[in-house]
């Protein structure tokens, strides 16, 4: 039988507010255990949450993203639960009226083709604490440095077919809450994690699967393994005879595989209610029409005009608008006045190659985008030649200077004066009088030789296409 | 002495008749000699009592003392208190020292006032006659065999018993009006959002207000001022200009139109407490005021909408005492469920466990509509009937508890009996509307509470018609016997 996979993804993106979303504690990552968690976020007897104002302003620049309803009045709700990390006892959620709601975004498949994928809701709420099961001695340590950091949850439509589609809307949703500044996407850390809601159906079959939820998958590549070994699973079952069963499974990266962690029947009954210490939020026009104006060009309209205006192929601005900053750092090269194909080029291969190797954030990259357009200005002008450029490049990296400095202090500029070059020619084919006889006789391969005999004469600095030019009509 | 008001209290230390301290040691004396036999307090702190005394004589001497500077005040063990023992009543915050102090307490020291100490209360607030308490139960100083009233009998009881001239309450129910009916002394409990919840230790949140409980209109006028107020760390606290209290009280009231709801005078009242309201309702007609006869039809379902929506908003409130970070822990758990357990099992009181299963059940997967969302639409229809009422009338008159006080054990075993001693109350808190009681006779020996309801906002109006109803009768200058010496 034919299986069609049902995928719904709840990403979880930490809000970057710089304190607590119902507490003035900060919320910087790293901190000494318990060193950040004011009264309110250890849950003592009496405190009260207080809204940050920041963290609504985030959540509605998101929904105004992603062409959502912010909702005019929405609400708090508890969740509760008992846990040792959850100080109160219960989560501030929101659960019946959610302060983003209806939205989609566009992702892009394998193929080239695009498709829509809806976002039912995203809301507000807090983080609960860690637990910590190591170095305690069979004892359990709690650090709630990270309970009242500010989530928004957004939850999308069962839309996605393939875990490729799941990575896709996944790494959409990333770029998307960094374009927009409201999320650190430090997967690492936790700030952008992911729980998937996989089901299997026969192909053509209206109805959904049983579906079973993987928890907090913490990178894009886990992701797409945990979804392929799950809906592996399933078919497995159903292939077999057997039933799905709903349940909630955990993603085990060392031994690729999901296991349960507890069943529908175990489900928590969360008794959802309204959380009485804190009023509906309610946004005006006039507040979500300033956060409207605050928008940034969203990746989508960023990609257009880089393939309108700068006449970039769209798979190169599809690379070059994946993230906000590489985009900026784009736009910033071209200001040097170079051209946008070699920047997009030098960019995406020779720049993103080396902060690979070295390890390094585009943010910590040694050569500036002032210096790379310097550097794009001499290849367009023909000072050096691409090949030479490597060479620059490398002296930037090292932290030689601009380009212009490099090429003077150790003269790298290219020989267009096609006398010298003729010289050059000259003596190489007075040296070698057997390989012309080769040559003349029709043996093309040994124009290669000349041309690497002459360049290296040049020491790499003769304009290749005029060294050519001017072999072939010597040779001939 | 310690049958003087705020006011004569005030210009005796301002005119340097005597001293705070000297009138601290009075109450930490009276509190030694007497509070064995009543129990209103938990916890008395006299060595922080006295200094901050000595500080506020320093103010007055210097001629810069407030109207409240060295007053000493009893706080409700429900406010939390930086370095003093916040109980709750209950064992489950034996042990629990907040490092920090309720908006509410720092507003009274920022008035310069002297805290005598922390009085007993039913444990979390939930109790009719402060029996459910950890520290035992709260006695009547009119009568010993008799309860207080809850929850906040301590300082009720503390205040009738000239154990401390004014106290802090805090009303979820008509935990501030029927311990101040049963116990002769008169207390308000605000609108919903006039003082902040900050640091006052949660019961059911949309329903709690803290109060002043006093032994006059005037008095609660002080207090209050001092207690209202914005406060950004409360988001239901309301931004709103706090009126001059005194400065309305001696408004005429000839004119005043006096609501009656026919419902507060039908089955379960008792004839001499009806008797003593209908007389105080004469007093007010004789001073010009107008009687009208008005309907709250809805207000027999406050009871049962009640007893769903608080201890819905109870469950919640209280799942952080869970033995991990604070509190009452039990020895040697086993493993995390047993430490819930055994922790939870073992730190709360019967009452508190009974409410907080109700609770629990009424929030459930499937109960949800049928309860809690019911008893959040009654709670429209009821706070309506007061719109409607309000339309017709200046402010709402009636017994503030069917009864005088009974007897210690007398309902301990009949919950549903104890839930009706609050019958008339607690409409007001659904509503969120201001409510106050004010003595007005007795019953064989036990005294009676006249209830007023105001509007939204209306403490002036409240409080001006208190005063006028005090200074017409005598009621709320009656003490104790055995207390008076």
């Amino acid at each position: 039988m034919e299986w069609e996979t049902v995928i719904g993804l709840e990403i979880h993106a930490q809000l970057q507010t710089r304190s607590k979303i119902f507490s003035g504690a900060a919320t910087a990552y790293g901190a000494a255990p318990n060193t950040q968690a004011c009264a309110v976020d250890l849950g003592l007897p009496g405190v009260l949450p207080v809204l940050n104002k920041e963290a609504v302003r985030m959540a509605a620049k998101f929904g105004l993203a992603i062409g959502a309803t912010v909702a005019h009045r929405s609400i708090f709700a508890r969740k509760n639960y008992f846990y040792p990390d959850l100080p109160k006892g219960y989560q501030i959620s929101q659960y019946e009226l959610p302060i983003v709601a209806g939205g989609k975004v566009q992702i892009e498949l394998e193929d080239g083709t695009h498709k829509t994928i809806g976002v039912t809701r995203a809301h507000l709420e807090e983080d609960a604490g860690k637990s910590l099961h190591e170095d305690f001695h069979g004892m359990t340590g709690i650090d709630l440095n990270r309970a009242g950091t500010p989530l928004l949850e957004i939850v999308s439509e069962p839309d996605m077919r393939s875990a490729q589609e799941a990575v896709a809307y996944m790494k959409k949703i990333h770029s998307l809450v960094r374009y927009l500044e409201i999320c650190d996407g430090n997967m690492q850390e936790g700030s952008f994690r992911c729980d998937a809601n996989v089901s299997v159906r026969p192909k053509g079959q209206r109805e959904f699967g049983t579906r079973a939820e993987l928890k907090n998958i913490n990178s894009f590549r886990f992701v797409e393994k945990a979804i392929n070994i799950e809906v592996e699973r399933q078919i497995d079952i159903l292939e077999s005879g057997g039933k799905v069963v709903q349940e909630t499974r955990l993603y085990d990266a060392d031994n690729n595989q999901t296991r349960a962690m507890r069943s529908k029947e175990e489900a928590m009954d969360y008794r959802y209610f309204p959380d009485p210490d804190l009023l509906p939020v309610a946004l005006d026009d006039a507040f979500l029409n300033t956060v409207r104006a605050s928008l940034p060009e969203l990746p989508d309209a960023k990609r257009r005009r880089f393939i309108e205006t700068f006449a970039v192929s769209e798979y190169d601005a599809g690379i070059l608008t994946s993230s906000r900053e590489l985009a900026d750092y784009f736009e910033r090269t071209l200001d040097a006045g170079g051209s946008a194909k070699l920047a997009a080029n030098w960019i995406i291969t020779e720049l993103s190659g080396a902060l690979n190797r070295a390890g390094l954030e585009l943010g910590a990259s040694p050569v500036t985008p002032q210096q790379l357009g310097g550097m794009i200005k001499r290849i367009d002008d023909n000072t050096i030649s691409g090949k030479i450029a490597k060479q620059v490049f490398e002296a930037m990296w090292g932290g030689a200077g601009d380009a212009d400095e490099i090429i003077e202090n150790q003269g790298l500029r290219q020989v267009t004066d096609s006398g010298a070059i003729e010289v050059l020619i000259d003596e190489i084919i007075a040296a070698n009088p057997q390989q012309v006889e080769q040559y003349r006789a029709g043996k093309e391969k040994v124009f290669g030789f000349f041309v690497g005999q002459v360049m290296k004469a040049s020491k790499g600095k003769a304009n290749p296409q005029q060294l050519n030019d001017l072999l072939r009509k010597k040779l001939q | 002495m310690q049958n003087k008001t705020l006011a004569e209290l005030a210009t005796g230390l301002h005119a340097k008749q005597f001293t705070s301290v000297e009138l601290t040691q009075m109450y930490l004396d009276r509190i030694a000699r007497f509070d064995k036999e009543i129990n209103s307090y938990v916890t008395v702190t006299p060595e922080k009592a006295l200094a901050q005394a000595a500080a506020a004589d320093t103010l007055l001497r210097s001629g810069r003392g407030g109207p409240l500077t060295g007053i000493p005040i009893a706080h409700k063990d429900i406010f939390c208190t930086d370095g003093i023992r916040t109980s709750c009543g209950s064992r489950m915050l034996d042990n629990f020292i907040a490092p920090y102090d309720a908006s509410v307490v720092t507003r009274c020291y920022q008035a310069n006032m002297v805290v005598l100490g922390k009085t007993n209360m039913d444990e979390f607030a939930m109790g009719s006659s402060n029996e459910t308490s950890y520290y035992g139960p709260v006695k009547n100083p009119w009568d010993l065999a008799a309860v207080p009233g809850g929850s906040s009998g301590g300082s009720a009881a503390a205040v009738a018993a000239g154990l401390a001239p004014v106290a802090t309450g805090t009303d979820t129910g008509g935990s501030i009006r029927q311990p101040a009916a049963l116990c002769g002394i008169t207390g308000l409990k605000p609108t919903y959002g006039l003082v902040s919840r900050y640091g006052m230790i949660a019961f059911a949140s949309s329903l709690d207000q803290a109060g002043p409980m006093a032994r006059s209109a005037r008095d609660c006028a002080m207090l209050l001022q001092v207690m209202a107020g914005f406060d950004a760390r409360d988001s239901t606290s309301l931004e709103r200009l706090v009126p001059d209290y005194q400065a309305t009280l001696d408004r005429d009231i000839r004119g005043l139109k006096i609501g009656v709801p026919v419902e507060f005078f039908e089955q379960g009242l008792d004839a001499g407490v009806e008797q003593v309201i209908r007389d105080a309702l004469k007093a007010f007609e004789a001073r010009g005021a107008v009687l009208v006869d008005i309907r709250l039809p809805n207000s027999k379902l406050s009871v049962p909408t009640y007893y769903v929506v608080a201890p819905a908003e109870c469950s919640s409130n209280l799942s952080r005492f869970d033995g991990v970070r604070f509190g009452y822990r039990c020895q040697e758990p086993a493993d995390l469920l047993d430490l819930y357990r055994r922790s939870r099992g073992e730190g709360f009181g019967a009452e508190v466990k009974r409410r907080i299963m109700i609770g629990t059940y009424a929030l459930s997967a499937g109960y949800y509509d049928a309860y809690y969302l019911k008893a959040q639409q009654l709670r429209q229809l009821i706070s309506e009937d007061f719109v409607h009422a309000f339309k017709q009338v200046d402010v709402i008159m009636g017994p503030t508890s069917p009864t005088v006080a009974f007897n210690l054990g007398e309902r301990t075993e009949d919950p549903v009996t104890m839930y009706l001693s609050d019958i008339y109350t607690i409409a007001v808190n659904l509503a969120g509307l201001p409510g106050m009681s004010v003595p007005a006779g007795f019953v064989a020996g036990r005294p009676v509470g006249l209830q007023l309801i105001g509007n939204y906002f209306q403490e002036a109006r409240l409080l001006n018609v208190a005063h006028q109803y005090q200074q017409m009768t005598g009621w709320h200058q009656q003490v104790p016997p055995a207390f008076a010496r």
